[in-house]
């Protein structure tokens, strides 16, 4: 089966990942015709007017309103498409997260990668690492966050993920990080032998990390997740 | 019997709740913002209040399989207090978010001159905003209070047909009818109304424009009223489509003035069934 023509309702995967013009070909395809057109607007309209004007500049307006216009599912990608022709940078992307709702916070950490060059913007990552919204916690583990976590938040990262049942397939450049972790891979067995010591499963996501820290991986059994982070 | 509870402050119920009520066919709730029994002294506080509106609860709803919409407002008791009317000037810029299906809950507590101001200005960011109000009419001196409420609606840009006037019983169902508005009903335990009553004033004014509520909060309430109201109306003789009507499609019609109602449960992404909240274990 070929995927010329996507399924209207199925989201561009990983919007972190992929190049914006690549991004905005993937949702193009996706659209209906009048989100499309709605989209090229606000794109155009970013693109001319970027920067801050008055109480809320028009591409926050576009950003605002782009999950209507575009349909849930699509989203995540339109507004990652906005913050870059808008070239929102360190401080507006921080202005939009800390007014914004869970799912434009979420825009924002996709769009981190493909707009922040150095490590200024880790404080909104640390905040979506401090929720319990999994939504949120996905897109913090992102490319911005491989890159740039110091080694102690990026392992708290990894063993919030399993903790709320956050796919580890969801953090970014993970083998290459976990490879040789000698204390991740201690935090990751003392956390198996607390859910076993208590008669709970062990996510078998936390053997596919150890696995990848190189450690000798113990033999398990079951996978069923996990718990509360409050 | 799917149901939609057009007036219930999640943020004050456990999640038990949450499984109780899908389990009696609540598929989707709005929570309009109010007070919180302890006064709030800042803006800060109700924004942070919003957020939560528009991130955490909408969340936490969606691990029960139900959809989570919100409106937004400076309530009308708070309305009164001078430290908190300035989120009057924060409000546009929550006002355009996605899931906000109305301005509310507004209207009058006190009726006192800051109220009126409040519920002024409000109206007015309505109409502003394409979307329609959620208005309160108070607790005591209640058919003054409405007439009062009506007065200020129609001095607006807000035509009626944008307008729940909530809380509504005997005293009061008749005049708001005439308005034009739709029509909330808040049934409780004990005080504002209850199933029998509110059979009764389906009975004698017909489903048209009315929405039944549970309008739990931290107070002494019931998330499951609006069930036991279509079970009652069941019981009394009214038809399945007659229940639909009022607990579900009348709801789906006065939000759906917003553009912005999206009842399909949105995909919390990574999780199945909300690990996140739920305890170790389970």
């Amino acid at each position: 089966m070929t995927h010329r023509h996507p399924a209207p309702d199925t989201p561009v995967a990983r919007p972190a990942h992929t190049p914006p013009d690549e991004l905005r070909t993937r949702l193009h395809a996706r659209l209906d015709e009048a989100a499309r057109s709605w989209l090229d607007r606000a794109l155009t309209e970013a693109a001319a007017h970027p920067g801050t004007h008055g109480p809320i500049s028009a591409w926050e307006l576009r950003l605002a309103e782009a999950g209507r216009r575009c349909g849930p599912a699509h989203a995540d990608a339109a507004r990652v498409l906005v913050l870059h022709a808008a070239r929102a940078d360190t401080a507006a992307l921080t202005r939009v997260y800390r007014q914004g709702t869970a799912d434009e916070r979420r825009a924002v950490l996709h769009a981190l990668p493909h707009l922040v060059a150095d490590a200024g913007a880790l404080p909104l990552v640390e905040d979506a690492l401090r929720t319990n919204d999994t939504r949120l916690l996905a897109a913090a583990v992102g490319p911005y966050a491989a890159r740039h976590l110091d080694t102690h938040a990026w392992r708290h990262a990894v063993l919030k993920c399993l903790f709320t049942g956050v796919p580890v397939a969801e953090a970014a450049d993970l083998p290459r990080r976990a490879r040789g972790d000698a204390e991740l891979a201690r935090m990751l067995g003392d956390y198996a032998a607390e859910r076993t010591a208590a008669g709970r499963p062990v996510p078998d996501d936390l053997y596919r990390v150890l696995t990848l820290t190189g450690a000798a991986t113990p033999p398990h059994t079951t996978d069923d997740p996990h718990g509360k982070e409050s | 019997m799917r149901i939609f509870d057009p007036h219930i402050h999640m943020t004050s119920r456990t999640t038990d709740d949450y499984e109780a009520m899908h389990a009696a066919g609540v598929r989707a709730v709005v929570e309009p913002s109010f007070w919180l029994g302890q006064p709030r002294t800042a803006p800060a506080s109700f924004l942070d209040y919003f957020d939560s509106l528009l991130g955490w609860e909408p969340f936490r709803a969606a691990q029960y399989g139900i959809a989570h919409h919100c409106t937004l407002a400076l309530n009308p008791k708070e309305a009164n207090d001078p430290r908190c009317a300035p989120v009057l000037d924060e409000l546009p810029r929550y006002l355009v978010k996605d899931r906000v299906v109305a301005v509310g809950e507004i209207g009058y507590d006190s009726m006192t001159p800051a109220e009126d101001t409040a519920l002024a200005r409000q109206l007015q960011l309505a109409a502003d905003h394409g979307l329609p109000a959620l208005v309160h009419t108070p607790h005591r001196d209640k058919l003054a209070g409405l007439r009062r409420t009506l007065d200020a609606v129609r001095e607006s840009a807000l035509p009626p047909d944008r307008v729940l006037v909530d809380h509504l019983n005997e005293t009061t169902v008749k005049e708001a009818k005439d308005s034009g508005c739709w029509l909330g009903f808040s049934v409780y335990p004990d005080t504002k109304m209850d199933e029998e009553r509110m059979v009764a004033i389906l009975r004698a004014y017909g489903p048209d424009r009315v929405l039944v509520n549970s309008a739990a909060d931290w107070g002494r309430s019931d998330p499951l009223k609006t069930r036991k109201v279509g079970d009652l109306m069941l019981a009394e003789g009214f038809t399945e489509d007659d229940v639909d009507r009022v607990l579900w499609r009348n709801p789906v019609a006065f939000y759906g003035l917003s553009g912005r109602l999206v009842l399909d449960v949105p995909d919390t992404g990574a999780t199945h069934e909300g690990s996140s909240i739920l305890r170790g274990g389970e």
